[in-house]
């Protein structure tokens, strides 16, 4: 099921955080959103995943108008792990994942067999069967992220939100959510600090600039020294990857005549 | 007067170290940070937390009938158990009794069983509401207090105690003003709170405890200007929780707007669950943050109006029930609401059975004896098994 995000705009207290942003994500894609912090790539994404709605512009998925869909709609045909504080309730991963089962029950609804035979294989999935009896508040970063996404693929969507999944992670697990992802087959749009990390996984990238659209394409294409100079203010060079061929950033030091204070990685 | 309980720590702690959402770059060996007390990564099983519900359910139930009957049978008139049940059972079939019962029958069919009732009704409302809440503002610290709304229904209360205000309406005067005021500082707080974004945790938790002192201040100036010393101690003994007032004829509206509340957080279960992990993944599990925050704050406030307005401001239960449920079966919202209300009906029939037969014949504020009594069994409990409501222990 593929996306197509068509001139949005977020506008919140007169600041435009977002504008008239288009960007498509074909069917079994994963496409990357990369861009500074503040530019606006969680904002872009709450649009996405319905937790903010935008001023102007459709979100379609499936060809479906998304905010004309019920938020238990949505969220049928739509998982997201959001970028956000891990709650302070110490519920167990059987009870989180289970919760990706909500769009699909009534409420008053017993847990149907069915309900549970979709948690335990998307918990088996991620391979954290074992994890299920444990409090979510004592997971390691890497393995609640896993849980995390069980709990999203137990939503049986056809399409994946991820607000830098890979963060606070060590290099392994940040690999390891990457390849969950990708091999779950679902249309996935993510946003990612790590533009190696993104180079080596999307298929497409888009670049994101204080709320616009400054570049799109294969990784290969987008990642030029050039575009790294003007949107994060650092200088690159392009190296093949000795397998794959993919292209891998090195990037220099700063140096004192750096123009601004622009954060970057 | 004092305010009930010390509140200086609404505000949701801003230490949290959860894995992945601190500031500090880099963290995180393999294993990661754990902030639970649970055993760490890779070891063994988790501890046997969580009672199964149906044998908690069923104690409990046997708990809150076996409560009821010594709630109307304990006291300090004498009466033999078997005199107790028959009248009790007279009352609920609507059996005959002789003449020279009718002192004993009214003591226990029109004194004590509605008021056991009445405290059962008030516990469950105000252990639901407070689970209720605790989840909508994801905060350990908030309980029905935490909104303003009891302190507010307390200004109608003093109203009504000290300057005898609403004299026409007789014995629903009390009641009457404690709602209404309720249902002012509601819609106060409301406006207040709310935002364009709707009404944020924060926002709300910090609003209502504000209001909760300004109309604490209110309350306590109306006490400090009665002239009348018997008024300021009713007034008083208002604040701080009693009973002593129940009848037949106030436990409908309680008991009808409690019921009504626990049905709906029955079925709102699980999204109190997804509303627990946060707005955002609950837009993503097809949950409206916003609208399920206000109808819970409708609900909350509703309820806390209907229950202060027969009980006065009872502290503690709703703050304390609802940690104590989930230290018991787990923070799941299903099992949660299943457990708690039952338990702050028992609690509370005990507290004040025991409000009015320690000291008979005087009475013991009910918020003094919530206190007494779950202080140390929230600490026991507290102790004995790992809870990491807020991140630490």
């Amino acid at each position: 099921m593929r996306v197509d995000i068509d001139d949005l705009t977020v506008e919140i207290a007169g600041a435009r955080l977002v504008e008239e942003v288009s960007l498509q994500v074909g069917s079994g894609q994963l496409v990357g959103l990369v861009g500074p912090n503040g530019s606006g790539k969680s904002t872009l994404l709450r649009c996405v995943y319905r937790a903010l709605k935008p001023s102007a512009g459709v979100v379609r998925i499936g060809g479906d108008d998304l905010h004309a869909l019920t938020v238990r709609e949505g969220a049928r045909r739509l998982a997201a792990l959001p970028q956000e504080a891990a709650t302070e309730f110490d519920f167990t991963v059987a009870e989180v994942v289970a919760m990706g089962r909500l769009p699909h029950q009534r409420s008053a609804a017993r847990t149907t067999d069915e309900d549970r035979q979709v948690c335990e294989r998307a918990l088996a999935r991620v391979g954290a069967s074992h994890l299920a009896d444990r409090g979510i508040l004592t997971l390691s970063g890497g393995e609640k992220q896993r849980v995390l996404i069980a709990r999203a693929l137990a939503q049986r969507p056809q399409v994946l939100v991820l607000d830098e999944p890979t963060n606070h992670l060590d290099i392994a697990q940040q690999l390891e959510v990457l390849s969950l992802v990708r091999d779950s087959g679902l249309t996935a749009l993510t946003s990612l600090h790590d533009l190696n990390l993104a180079a080596v996984h999307c298929d497409l990238l888009y670049v994101i600039q204080h709320g616009r659209i400054v570049g799109s394409g294969a990784p290969h294409d987008v990642l030029t020294a050039e575009l790294l100079a003007d949107v994060f203010g650092v200088r690159a060079h392009r190296v093949p990857h000795p397998e794959s061929g993919a292209v891998q950033l090195l990037f220099d030091r700063l140096t004192a005549a750096r123009p601004s204070s622009k954060e970057s990685r | 007067m004092a305010p009930p309980r010390a509140r200086e720590a609404v505000v949701p702690s801003p230490a949290r170290t959860e894995p992945g959402t601190g500031t500090e770059p880099g963290t995180g060996p393999s294993t990661g940070p754990s902030t639970g007390t649970g055993p760490s990564t890779g070891a063994g099983p988790a501890p046997p937390r969580r009672l199964p519900l149906p044998p908690l359910i069923a104690a409990l139930c046997l708990a809150l009938v076996a409560s009821l009957v010594c709630g109307a049978g304990l006291g300090a008139s004498g009466l033999s158990w078997g005199e107790v049940l028959r009248h009790l059972w007279a009352g609920l079939s609507g059996g005959v009794i002789s003449p020279d019962e009718v002192a004993a029958y009214t003591i226990v069919w029109e004194l004590r069983f509605p008021r056991a009732l009445l405290a059962a009704v008030v516990g469950a409302g105000l252990s639901a509401v407070g689970v209720a809440i605790q989840a909508m503002v994801r905060n350990a610290l908030a309980d029905p207090f935490t909104l303003g709304i009891s302190s507010g229904a307390a200004i109608g209360a003093n109203a009504v105690l000290i300057f005898g205000a609403l004299g026409a309406l007789g014995v629903w005067a009390l009641s009457a003003a404690a709602f209404a005021s309720a249902l002012c500082a509601m819609i106060l707080v409301y406006a207040v709170a709310r935002t364009a974004q709707g009404l944020t945790p924060l926002r709300l938790v910090l609003t209502g405890t504000a209001m909760y002192y300004g109309f604490s201040a209110i309350s306590t100036l109306m006490v400090f200007m009665a002239e009348r010393g018997e008024a300021a101690r009713s007034a008083m003994m208002w604040l701080l929780g009693s009973l002593a007032g129940a009848t037949w004829a106030s436990v409908p509206i309680a008991a009808g707007a409690v019921l009504a509340a626990l049905g709906y957080l029955a079925v709102s279960a699980r999204r109190l669950n997804a509303l627990a992990m946060g707005d955002e993944t609950a837009a993503a599990l097809g949950v409206d943050a916003g609208r399920l925050r206000k109808e819970l704050f409708l609900l909350a406030a509703a309820v806390t109006g209907a229950v202060v307005a027969v009980s006065g401001a009872i502290g503690f239960v709703g703050l304390m029930v609802p940690h104590a449920a989930r230290m018991l079966v787990g923070a799941d919202h299903r099992r949660v609401m299943a457990v708690a209300p039952l338990a702050g009906a028992v609690l509370l029939i005990w507290v004040d059975i025991a409000s009015r037969t320690i000291l008979a014949p005087t009475e013991l504020p009910v918020g003094v004896l919530t206190a007494v009594i779950g202080v140390p069994c929230f600490l026991l409990l507290m102790r004995r098994r790992g809870y990491s409501f807020g991140g630490g222990a």
